[in-house]
Parts: structure tokens; sequence; C-alpha cells
């Protein structure tokens, strides 16, 4: 179809609610007898509660009660473990089930009142002793004690050989071998994780900030015993989550045990300072990385080895190496991982969890070898041009990289750049270019979504997944308009509702690719429905025809062969006197688990998508300020189902990988293991004044390997090379090569 | 937050008046209501000075001094003309400061009185010897990178937060106050303490002491300035230093100068070792970098901000440049 809406730029159906105030996020809906919770969280690292006294806070009019573990309901343990099916984020920590202690900042009581000011006056009241004991607090003391895990989140392989790399390393004409270290990293989503709980006898209603409504709503009702028909989730609307609102943390459950404990309806919000501890983070990393080449650049070996750190009460091992094993073309390859316990938050998939670090590591460290090797940066990337996964040994189900690299080199000016690091001037500036590869897996999950056509020629699609802020409900509209041949005007999308059928969890960049064909599918056989209707009723001018030969066309169902043949979904409709039809489809493919009955398309084929990040720096030669003066990505992510939210969430991406490679950084205090920096004065983010001038561009050619759709996600691939790209432009700039984010001022003076 | 009532005197009189014991007076609120929030500040009541009028007016007095009441907001003053004209750098202190819905609530009384951003200070998790006398400084031994490396103490190095206060160092004013004994006036440079063994005590007002309004003088080489200063992101963030400089060349010779520093000092901190090596010198790099030395003799480095005392070196060696008209 020419005039299909899917790839217009068309404006967020939700944008004007949103900037009219009118959108309502999980901590915005008012109800009677609304109580509040104000968490309250520990101030040690490590140890037992020695007593909690909440008298005070309780003899306030209003208060009406302090929630912990000693009074609070126990749970169950969560069953499962994937994030698509609900996983909290501490499987050794339920919330308020002891008195102990393994991070500073874990939440250890609410104290619930009728106003948001007297709860929170009333936490201040609430008097904790603590018997502390010695904590675990820094990665580098203990990094050799550091063990060796099999695998990581979702089974994914940890240590990956193949080759032999030391030997090939030690035999390599050229060699580089540096180490680049990475900081505690917060997602800081603007909304805070908020819940408000509400329980009408033994039922309850959720509404929570979330990632994952289907697997939040189950494991609700796991952890709290109850049969899930008893539970409805609910997140229409959700500030950002950047893989923080991914696994359950607190917030969640304790809500509706706040409000089991006062009897009245909770809502629940961190506050910002919360976000630093109790609600996800990304990993610090220690990552080597070692490469051998030839003198043409051919690379003879691949060395990643990470260290990365956990709490003490469930394991996420930031996976920096995973796209290490397939972005080059390299007989010899060991990617390794260790992590060590530490007495902190538990961390957490940050967007690109492990890509993001991982590629700024790599990345540099490909820099570092074209330096030595006296070979352009691009070059040497395509003399080492993966044509398929050199691990999986399977071809890539469309790559088209090579144009990502020639494109974003016009872009910004590639061939002007003068090799020789710290040659360029811009008036008083240092000028450099610098550039890395991007890539992210293609993910694809089972998704079932249900279309309603009804009389008066709307359509609704329900499908329980979620929009976290990308976009979601605007592409699915183009979707679903497009296969119902409906203006979009005519077609809602509702999501975030628990009682819809089951729609893929936001992680990994996959609902567009999971949800997606869901919709379109559930859309087709509704028209296959009403083809089937209209072919058996006399009154209808497309009576006797076949039904496959007839399809949906501007807001009606006509002959394929005769296109004037047909009517309208209204007419038939009302002819036929009904309300509605509507159908459920089920699209059960699957790339994560892609040998389990998955068809032969997804089983033969590595799925991935790819980008080339430009970045052009200016760099003050005394006071070493930096401003990113330009930034360009190419990307190869399949069809663009809208140029708006796609350029959107490239540029906010990149704005995030900026941020990772110049400002953002959570510090620790090294005495007691507590976060310092723990705001947004503290916690620097960029503003607009650091922003460049971005050029963003799609290759925008379908992967019809992965579903008929041909999109490949989108959300994370942006921030990955972007980091390595800002550090690149930095060396070239100053001849400066800093390893250790974020590229602070300091560190670039001599 | 703790609960607090709200005082809204129509007077100047009535205001003062009600200014006892742990009561606090709110202008703006930027910074009271965000320490409030926190616990850090729990006044029992707080006195709103918002509603005195005449202390939002700027006037130029016949003798070219320019008074500036309390209640003026940031942009107002950093958006006069005449300040604009007169004073560059406290124009562009005061826009460099914070956002512009900040500097729209802003007062010129409450941004003196702004309270330091050591981490461990906005924290009552941590011991601080500014928040609870005699608890200790987690600071010196932790996390310091934005703390003082001039004037600071065993007991205290947090770093003086204001911009504008940096313009204002350079420009000297005399600072209006009226009080429960009646109305007087003090240098500007009285205003800040130093840390010393009392980092509690940040200034000099007397308990319940208003402040009214500030004089600047006529100054008028102050014509020829500049306030430049670095920090980590473009906008919306505090110094790590900031250089503010007047200076009055005649024939390549340096006259007069003006120095103060920010980012650095734990208090605004004006040099006038730097201005001593400047007056009588020629304009120029070799000149600048001298008085830069002397500007940061005596600094002591924490392990974090060692850092600041080289950058502010090398701000101030611009800015002068900038003001000479080097740069
Ligand atoms: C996010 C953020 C970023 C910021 N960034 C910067 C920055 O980059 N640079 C910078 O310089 N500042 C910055 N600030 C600080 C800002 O400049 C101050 O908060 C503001 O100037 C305080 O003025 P106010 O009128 O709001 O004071 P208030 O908060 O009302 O009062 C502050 C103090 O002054 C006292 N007070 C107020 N007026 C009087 C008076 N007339 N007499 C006696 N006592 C009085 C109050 O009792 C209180 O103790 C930032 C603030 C925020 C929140
Ligand atoms: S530097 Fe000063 S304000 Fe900061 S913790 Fe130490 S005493 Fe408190």
């Amino acid at each position: 179809m020419n005039n299909e809406i899917t790839g217009k730029p068309i404006d967020r159906v939700d944008g004007r609610l949103k900037i009219t105030g009118g959108a309502q996020y999980a901590a915005e809906f008012p109800m009677k007898d609304l109580a509040y919770g104000v968490a309250i969280t520990a101030t040690i690292a490590k140890g037992h509660i020695a007593s909690i006294d909440t008298r005070a806070a309780e003899k306030i009019p209003g208060v009406f009660g302090v929630l912990s573990y000693k009074n609070s309901m126990s749970l169950h343990f969560p069953q499962g473990g994937d994030p698509g099916s609900g996983k909290y984020a501490e499987k050794d920590l339920l919330p308020l089930q002891s008195d102990r202690i393994f991070y500073d900042g874990q939440m250890i009581a609410v104290a619930i009142a009728d106003t948001f000011e007297k709860a929170e006056y009333a936490a201040s009241l609430v008097a904790i002793t603590y018997e502390p004991e010695t904590a675990v607090l820094e990665i580098e003391p203990n990094a050799s004690n550091a063990r060796q895990p099999k695998t990581g989140l979702g089974n994914q392989p940890m240590q990956t050989k193949r080759g032999d790399a030391s030997t090939a390393l030690a035999n390599a004409p050229v060699t580089i071998d540096y180490t680049y270290t990475t900081p505690v990293y917060h997602h800081n989503a603007m909304e805070p994780h908020a819940t408000t709980a509400q329980w009408t006898g033994d039922e309850l209603l959720i509404y929570d900030s979330t990632q994952s409504v289907y697997g939040s709503h189950s494991l609700m009702a796991n952890m709290l015993g109850l049969e899930p028909e008893k539970v409805r989730l609910i997140a229409l609307y959700i500030g950002g989550g950047f893989g923080s609102k991914g696994f359950s943390w607190p917030n969640t459950v304790v809500a509706a045990m706040a409000s089991k404990l006062v009897g009245k309806p909770v809502q629940l919000a961190l506050a910002r300072q919360q976000m630093f501890t109790t609600a996800g983070r990304r990993s610090q990393t220690i990552q080597n990385v070692s490469l051998g080449a030839d003198r043409d650049g051919k690379l003879l070996s691949i060395r990643h080895a990470s260290i990365v750190e956990t709490s003490f009460v469930d394991e996420f091992i930031e996976p920096c190496g995973v796209a290490t094993t397939m972005l080059y073309a390299c007989p010899n390859l060991e990617v390794t991982h260790k992590v060590v316990n530490l007495n902190r938050g538990t961390p957490c998939p940050m967007r690109a969890p492990g890509e993001s670090v991982g590629t700024y590591a790599l990345e540099a460290a490909m820099d570092e070898l074209a330096v030595k090797l006296q070979m352009d940066p691009i070059a040497l990337r395509l003399a080492n041009y993966a044509d398929e996964d050199p691990q999986k040994k399977k071809p890539f189900s469309s790559k088209n990289l090579r144009e990502c690299y020639e494109q974003g080199a016009a872009a910004i000016g590639w061939k002007d750049r003068n090799v020789q690091p710290a040659s360029m001037r811009q008036g008083r500036y240092l000028v450099g270019y610098g550039m890395a590869t991007a890539t992210y897996p293609a993910n694809r999950s089972a998704s079932t979504a249900r279309a309603i056509l009804f009389a008066d020629g709307r359509a609704e699609i329900e499908c329980c997944t979620q929009d976290i802020g990308t976009g979601t409900y605007t592409i699915m509209t183009q979707i679903a308009a497009d296969a119902l041949s409906l203006p979009i005007t005519k077609v809602k999308v509702k999501l975030g509702d628990s009682d819809f059928p089951k729609g893929a969890n936001s992680g990994g960049s996959q609902v567009s690719a999971s949800v997606g064909p869901a919709i379109r599918a559930a859309a087709i056989d509704v028209v296959g429905k009403l083809a089937k209707l209209a072919v058996q009723d006399t009154g209808s001018p497309l009576h006797g025809l076949d039904e496959k030969t007839i399809q949906a066309n501007n807001s009606g169902i006509y002959s394929s062969a005769e296109p004037q043949r047909g009517e309208s979904f209204q007419a038939l409709l009302s002819r036929l006197r009904l309300d509605r039809i509507d159908a459920l489809a089920t699209t059960n493919v699957s790339t994560r688990a892609p040998e389990a009955g998955q068809p032969e398309a997804i089983r033969n084929y590595s799925f991935h998508s790819w980008g080339a990040q430009f970045i052009r720096v200016l760099v003050d030669p005394d006071l070493y300020t930096v401003k990113i003066d330009k930034a360009v990505s190419v990307m190869d992510i399949g069809k663009v189902l809208n140029q708006k939210t796609a350029t959107n969430q490239i540029m906010g991406g990149m704005i995030f990988g900026i941020g990772m490679a110049l400002m953002e950084s959570s510090v620790y205090d090294p005495a007691r293991g507590r976060v310092v920096t723990r705001d947004l004065a503290n916690y620097l983010v960029p503003v607009h004044a650091d922003m460049p001038v971005f050029d963003i561009r799609f290759i925008d050619r379908p992967d019809v390997l992965i579903s008929p759709i041909g999109a490949r996600g989108i959300g994370e691939i942006g921030i990955t090379g972007t980091a390595a790209a800002v550090a690149n432009a930095i060396y070239h700039a100053t001849g400066k090569r800093v390893r250790d984010l974020p590229i602070s001022l300091e560190k670039l003076m001599d | 937050m703790y609960p607090f009532t709200l005082i809204r005197p129509e007077s100047p009189a009535a205001a003062i008046k009600n200014a006892t014991k742990g009561t606090k007076f709110i202008a703006g609120g930027t910074n009271l209501v965000d320490l409030m929030k926190l616990d850090i500040e729990t006044p029992t009541a707080l006195v709103d000075i918002n509603g005195l009028e005449a202390f939002n007016t700027i006037e130029t007095l016949p003798d070219g001094r320019i008074r500036v009441g309390a209640l003026v907001k940031n942009s107002a003053l950093a958006w006069h003309s005449e300040i604009a004209r007169r004073f560059p750098l406290l124009s562009q202190a005061l826009l460099s400061g914070a956002s512009p819905q900040l500097r729209n609530m802003a007062t010129t009384g409450g941004n003196m009185l702004q309270r330091t951003r050591c981490y461990y200070f906005y924290d009552p998790a941590f011991p601080c010897n500014k928040r609870v006398p005699g608890s200790g400084c987690p600071a010196i031994d932790g996390y310091n990178r934005n703390h003082a490396v001039l004037g600071t103490s065993e007991h205290c190095i947090a770093s003086h937060p204001s911009d504008m206060c940096v313009a204002l160092a350079a420009i000297d004013p005399r600072v209006m106050l009226h009080g429960p004994r009646g109305e007087r006036s003090i240098a500007f440079a009285e205003l800040h303490r130093l840390p010393g063994s009392t980092p509690h005590l940040e200034n000099t007002l007397l308990p319940g002491e208003l402040i009214t309004a500030i004089e600047l003088p006529s100054l008028p080489f102050a014509v020829h300035s500049h306030y430049l200063k670095v920090r980590d992101r473009a906008s919306y963030e505090f110094a790590l230093a900031s250089a503010a400089v007047a200076l009055d060349i005649q024939g390549g010779t340096i006259r007069a100068a003006r120095i103060a520093l920010g980012g650095v000092g734990t208090k605004p901190w004006r040099s006038k070792a730097a201005e001593k090596t400047l007056v009588g010198a020629a304009a120029g790099d070799a000149t600048y970098k001298i008085a830069a030395d002397a500007a940061l003799n005596g600094a002591i480095p924490h392990k974090h901000n060692a850092f600041k005392i080289e950058l502010a070196k090398r701000t101030l060696v611009r800015t002068l440049n900038i003001v000479g008209g080097n740069a």
C-alpha cells in the first residue's frame, strides 16, 4: 500500500494529553481516602536494625501507621525470574521482611498519613538505631576474589571463547592492551518509581510505573499469594524507565502492603534521593581490552575481560563483552566477566546493558589500535567487517553497516579531518573528530493482541504491553490503521492494563518488533472475519466472491481484483446488526529462544541492528571544557515506523551516551558506602545548552526476516558507540586519551 | 519537612519584630525551601518578606552609587540596563547562575545568604560541623570534588556556591541592614565569615537582622569587567572555578584592579594579593600569571579538588585576558 501511514513522521497520538497534563501517571490517580506513604531508608551499608521507635511519628494526627518488618505481612518468595513474567529485583531481599540491612538506602519502613506532608514529617520522626557490621564497599580491593559466572540475565553466556586468543595476541605484530573504567550510573527517569495500591476486599488494584505490566502483575499476585484474577495492574503512561522499571522494586509490593495495613488506598512514590539506592543502577565496570592485528589492520585476537559488581541480594552482571563476541570478524576471541559482591543496591539493566559500556571500551580500543597502525579508524573497521555472526556462525538477517559508515563520514566531514591529534583548530578551540560503531541485538518475543472493530467505524486495539514514553501508542496506532485501512483518528490503541492480552515487556528494545506483528495479525484477522461475513451475505456487493480476494481499503473491504467493488465497514456491520467484530492474535516468535520450535528464518539468522556514530568536539586548550559541536548517527534498524519517534529515540540515546562520556557518575562515600551525588544537582546529566547539532539518519531498509513489519527495536542502540565516539573525538582534539569515564576536565588538564 | 507557621508582615519593622529565635526570613525560597524539605533547616516560623515593596527597587543615587533592594530578583538585576552597562561582571555572574526560572524567583538578599552545596551538608544522615556543630566533617576524608581550596579550616572545607557574590566581592558594595537594634551597614567583605572552628556561623548578621539593600559604589572602571565561570556542563551548574575581574588599564599599564574568585573559596573570594601584583604592572599574559599565582597562594588541596588550584589560575588568567582585550 503506497499511502501507508506507517513510517510517516506523525505527531504522537498522546502528545497533546501529555503536554496538557491530562496523561495520568502511577501517582496521579486521585481516589477517596487516599493515603500517602513516604519510604524510610537505611543509613548503614550492612548490619541489623536494632530498634525502630515509631511513637513520635504515630502521635501526629493524620498519621495512620508506620510499616516495617515488625508489623509487615509475610511475602511469598517469587517464582520464575524471567522479566517477561515478572522479576523482583532483589530475590534475597523481599522488602520489610527482616531486620537485616544489605546496603545503605535499603527501604526499611514506610510512614503513612492522610497527606504527603504529614507522612514526610512522620517519616523524619521515626527513630532507628542499628547494629552495623563491616561492609564490602569497593571493587578494586576485592577484585582478586571475583567470581566467574557461567551465565547472566536470560542465560546469556558470560564466558565466551573461540580459537586461542592468548597465543594469537602473543604472536600479533601490532597489539594494544588497555583498561577502561566506567562509574556507577543511575537511570534517573523523570518519573520516579511510583505506585498507588487499593484493596477492595481481597481484590487488589495497582497503578504502577513499570516497564512490564504483565510481569509486575503476575509478580504481585505471586508475592502476595493472590490468584492472578484478583489483581489488576495498570500503567497507562510511564515517565521513562531506561531499564530501571523492568524488574520490580520495593515500591510496588510495599504500596500494597501499606494499603493493607491502614485499610486505605496508598500512594507511594520514591523521592529522587531514593532513586539512587532502591531503584536499580548500572554496575561500575573495569574492562581490560587487548587487541592484536596484522600490519594491515586485520584483527588476529580480541580479549575483553570485565570485572563488574553486584549486591549481596541478587546477581545482575553487566554484560560488557557480549557485543564484542559478534562485532568484528576475528578468529581468536576471549570474552570474560567476573563479578564482585558489594554492599550496594542491586544493579539492573540500564539502556543497552552491556553494549553501552562495552562498546565504549571496545570502540575506544579500536581507535587506539587505528592510531598505532596509522590507519583510518573507519578503514580499520571495514578491514574487520563481519559479514556473518562470527560467534554463532550464522548470517545476519540484514546488515547495512557499510552504508552507515559512509553516510556518517560524509555528514560529519570526515575527509576534512587531519589525522594528527591536536592539529585542528577553530578559533581558540581544539577540534576533534571521533567515530564508533553502534550495535544492539534485534529482539522479538511472543505477544498477543486484540483488535476490535465497532459498527461506527472505529477500532480499538488492546494489548498488555506499555508505552514507557517512547511512542509505542503512536506507532501501534499507525500499524493498526494500515492493517485496517482506517485513518489514525479512528483507531484507539489501549495498552498498560493487565486485563488485556499479554504483550511483550519493555526490555531489550523489543516492543515494536514483538507487539507490532501481533497487532497487525489481530487487525488482519478482523478483516478476514468481515470478508467471510460479506461473501456470505446476499446484501453485500462482495457476495459470492472468494474471501481470500478481499482486502481492507479506505475504511472498508473491497475486492482486490475490482477495487471499486466493496463496502465500508460501517455499512457491512450495520446491515448485519453487529456492534463489533473482534479478533485475538498471538505471534509466537522469539529471537531469544530461537531453537524452541521457531520458524526457520528465526533459527538460521543472527538478528542485530547497526549504526555508526560520529562526533565533532571543540575543546578549550587551557580550561579543557568540552563542547560537543556536532553529533551524527546513521542507523540501520530495519524499517522506520515513524521518523519522528525514531529520531527522538536515537537522539535520546546519544544524549545518554554524551552524559555517560562527559559528566554522569554516581559517587559513593568511601567510608560509608552511601551515595553522595544523590540528586539531580550532583548527578549531572546534559542540559540543552550542552546539545550539539544532531544529524540523525536511517538506512530504512525493512528486515523481512524478523517480522512482516520489518522493524527492529530502536530504544537502546542510540547510546551504544556514543561514549566511545566522544572519547575518540577528545583524543583527536587534544592528543589525550582518558580511559576513565566520565571525561571531566581535570582528567584532561596536565 | 517540619511543620511551621507562615507570617506575612507588612512593614520592615513588623518583619524584624517577628524574627524571633527559630524563625527564618523567606524571600524567593529557592534555597531555604529545598533545605527545609531535607530537614536541614527546621524553622518554626517563616517570616515572608516578599510583601515589603520598598525592598524591590533599583535606584541610582545622585553620586553615582546604585542602590539595589534586597528583594530585587536576580533576573531583574541582571537585565537592568545600568547594571549591564556599568557592571558587566555582575550581570554576567547573575546570568551564569541557576536557570531562568530560578533567577526569576531568587533575590539579591537570598542569593547572598544561600548555603553551601557540600554533598554531606545536604544529607542529614552524615555528620557535618556546619549542620550539627562538633559532629565532624566527612568531606575532608571523603568525596570533596566541589569543595574549597582557599579559606578552609580543619573543621570545614565547604565552598561558597554563589556566582553573584563573586562579582559583588570584586565590587565590594555596602550591605544595608535593619535589625532589632536599628539600621547599620557593613562592607560586603565583612558579610561572610571564614569557617574556622565555627563553620555553622556563616555571616555576621545579628539575630533578627534583615538585609534591606546593597549599595554599589560608582567604580567607573567596572565597565571594563568580566565574569567567567567554568563548570561540568554548559548551564545549570555551580562553578568549579570562576573569576570576576575589573581592570583599569591606561596606556598598557594597569592602574587599578578588582579580582575575585568563585568555586574555590569558603566565602566569595576577593584576592587583594592578586590585585596588588597587577597595579602598576604592564597588562599582559606574564603579569596575569603572576597575579594568578598570588591569588592561589596558600591554597590547600584535598583528594578530589586539587585540580581546582590550577583550574582557578587558568580561569583567572583567561578572564584577565578577556578584560585586558587579549582574548
Ligand atoms: C537547582 C539550583 C541551581 C542553582 N544554581 C546556582 C548557580 O549556578 N549559581 C548560584 O549562584 N546560585 C545557584 N543557585 C542558588 C540560587 O542562586 C539561590 O537559591 C538563590 O539565590 C537564593 O535566593 P532566594 O531569594 O530564593 O533565597 P531564600 O531561599 O528565600 O533564602 C535564602 C536564605 O537567605 C535568607 N534571606 C533571604 N532574604 C533575606 C534578607 N533580605 N535578609 C536576611 N536574610 C534573608 C533566608 O532566611 C535564607 O536563610 C541554584 C539553586 C538551585 C535550586
Ligand atoms: S565541608 Fe563543611 S559543610 Fe561539608 S561536611 Fe564538612 S563541615 Fe559539613
